[in-house]
């Protein structure tokens, strides 16, 4: 197996539960135990009502794209196979939105609003990292 | 300011202080406020305060060193002038300097954003595994999602690209003054797709410095003043929450509201705008919000020309920093200074009552607000 030479995330702080439960193939959301709003941040307080409570919940997996851009700029050695890759920000049903990227189709098919889901990539023994692909329901 | 290489900030800031000293005719020991924006260059003394000892200013009253991106500028001119008002200091000298140029290298590269041995941690680092680097794709994603949602072109982005050029060839500071037409817009090469390399600033090496003080005290200097008729700031919380536009939605609408109210003026009283413009979106986003047109009219508004020299709203009249130069907020203040001071040469504007000059910082987080003017009131 040849080497994974891309960015490897570790887990922050409070962001275990995310990692751990994408090994899983759960895509992990922390959520308000105040006043139920979701987030998905290095973050312990509730940007809402400023509650220091929350809890780690599985998420639907479901969203859309909310924006996407084609990486022409080659910034990191590693990527350089993938030029012209798409970096997206997918908006979940629950309402956070986060950075990643659409497979399964061309980077000419993205569009904004396009309902995507959820899949796993293990990118390495010990980490697997969320990706979307778009789904057509 | 430009590809100067072999000169670190320290000499870049050392070297506006001083210029702005001679150029208003003060004296090194009249200045006794400082107010510093670092660039991006980690070099030692220029990280903050230990400026004041590099430039041998002693015994300063008011001091700071300020930093939320592009917005700075303009914020340390707000500080200043709220300084001197109130008798903290007499002259307050605000100075930008950086120097992330090497010679032989890209832009690319001096702002690229990544830094080899970094190991994203946490959600907040997540984004590095898939692959966003370098500040071009956030600015991209915002732009995107206002194409998407409003129908804006490459186009419209190139009509400002071609502007600002057409006042660069005028400029004899500008860092790119050759004249390029919509056709080299869009031959102009990807850099974050919706962005061609046309969209985006330039990397400049340099340093600027104003300095401020009461109209009174600045009305006996070598230079006629250039009064500060209004001022404002504007914030859009930055949080993962739903109803979060910050994409599409700048803090201009909110910096300019308190600005133009202190000025008491209306759009239809500016005569000159210098907009914050990392990138042609910017310029766009910054028009429609300090409310030029309405939100999503950006890019039918600005792709007449209007912007450029002879429209009915020159913009960035150096060129900015898309064919001028890169000294983030000091870009369009100091070229309002020239402009106001009706100093232009070719390239200025006849009608100069008032020029109004924003600041944006961060990823279209933050914004800042001033309205000048060659007239106290
Ligand atoms: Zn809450």
């Amino acid at each position: 197996m040849t080497e994974y030479k891309k960015p490897v995330p570790l887990p922050g702080p409070i962001s275990e539960p995310f990692f751990e439960g994408a090994k899983r193939h759960e895509l992990m959301l922390m959520r308000c135990l105040s006043c139920g709003a979701y987030r998905l941040a290095e973050r312990p307080s509730c940007p809402e009502c400023w509650s220091d409570d929350y809890e780690w919940v599985k998420g639907s997996g479901r969203g859309s794209i909310y924006s996407y851009v084609i990486m022409h700029q080659q910034l990191h050695p590693a990527f350089a196979d993938d030029i012209p890759y798409n970096v997206a920000v997918v908006e979940l049903e629950e309402g956070p939105r986060m950075v990643s990227n659409i497979v399964g189709c061309g980077n000419e098919e993205l569009r904004v609003g396009q309902p995507v889901e959820v899949v796993f990539d293990a990118i390495t023994e010990d980490c697997t990292i969320p990706r979307f692909r778009p789904r057509s329901d | 300011m430009g590809r100067i290489y072999g000169r670190d900030v320290v000499y870049f800031a050392k070297e506006a202080v001083r210029l702005a000293i001679e150029d208003a005719g003060l004296q090194r020991e009249d200045i006794d406020g400082l107010l510093i924006n670092p660039g991006t260059t980690p070099l030692g003394g220029f990280a903050g305060l230990a400026l004041q000892g590099a430039l041998g200013l002693g015994d300063l009253r008011f001091v700071n060193s300020m930093n939320m991106g592009g917005a700075t500028a303009i914020s340390m001119v707000q500080f200043a002038a709220m300084a001197v008002v109130h008798g903290l200091a007499n002259y307050v000298v605000c100075v930008f300097a950086d120097a992330p140029l090497r010679e032989g290298r890209g832009g690319s590269a001096a702002y690229g954003g990544w830094a080899p041995a970094l190991q994203p941690r946490g959600l907040s680092e997540l984004y590095l595994a898939y692959g966003l680097f370098g500040v071009n794709a956030p600015y991209a994603l915002a732009a995107r999602r206002h194409m998407d949602l409003y129908g804006t072109t490459n186009d419209h982005f190139g009509a400002i690209a071609v502007a600002e050029r057409q006042w660069a060839a005028m400029n004899p500071l500008a860092q790119e003054r050759e004249p390029i037409t919509m056709e080299d817009y869009h031959n102009s090469r990807w850099i974050v797709e919706p962005l061609h390399l046309y969209d985006c600033c330039l990397v400049s090496n340099g340093g600027v410095a104003v300095i401020v003080t009461t109209a009174e005290r600045a009305r006996a200097l070598r230079q006629p003043p250039v009064y500060i008729l209004g001022m404002g700031q504007g914030h859009r919380g930055v949080l993962s929450r739903p109803d979060w536009d910050a994409d599409t939605v700048t803090g201009a609408a909110i910096s300019k509201e308190i600005a133009f109210r202190m000025a008491g003026i209306t759009l239809n009283d500016i005569d000159i705008c210098e907009l914050y413009d990392c990138y042609t979106y910017t310029v766009l986003v910054s028009i429609e919000d300090y409310g030029f047109c309405e939100k999503g009219e950006g890019g039918p508004y600005v792709a007449d020309g209007k912007l450029g020299p002879g429209g009915t709203l020159p913009t960035n009249t150096g060129g900015g920093m898309l064919s001028g130069y890169y000294m983030w907020g000091m870009t369009p203040l100091s070229e309002a200074v020239i402009q106001a001071r009706g100093q232009g040469g070719e390239r200025q504007v006849p009608k100069r009552d008032v020029v109004l000059v924003g600041g944006n910082g961060g990823i279209l987080e933050h914004h800042c607000t001033l309205v000048l003017s060659p007239h106290p009131s």
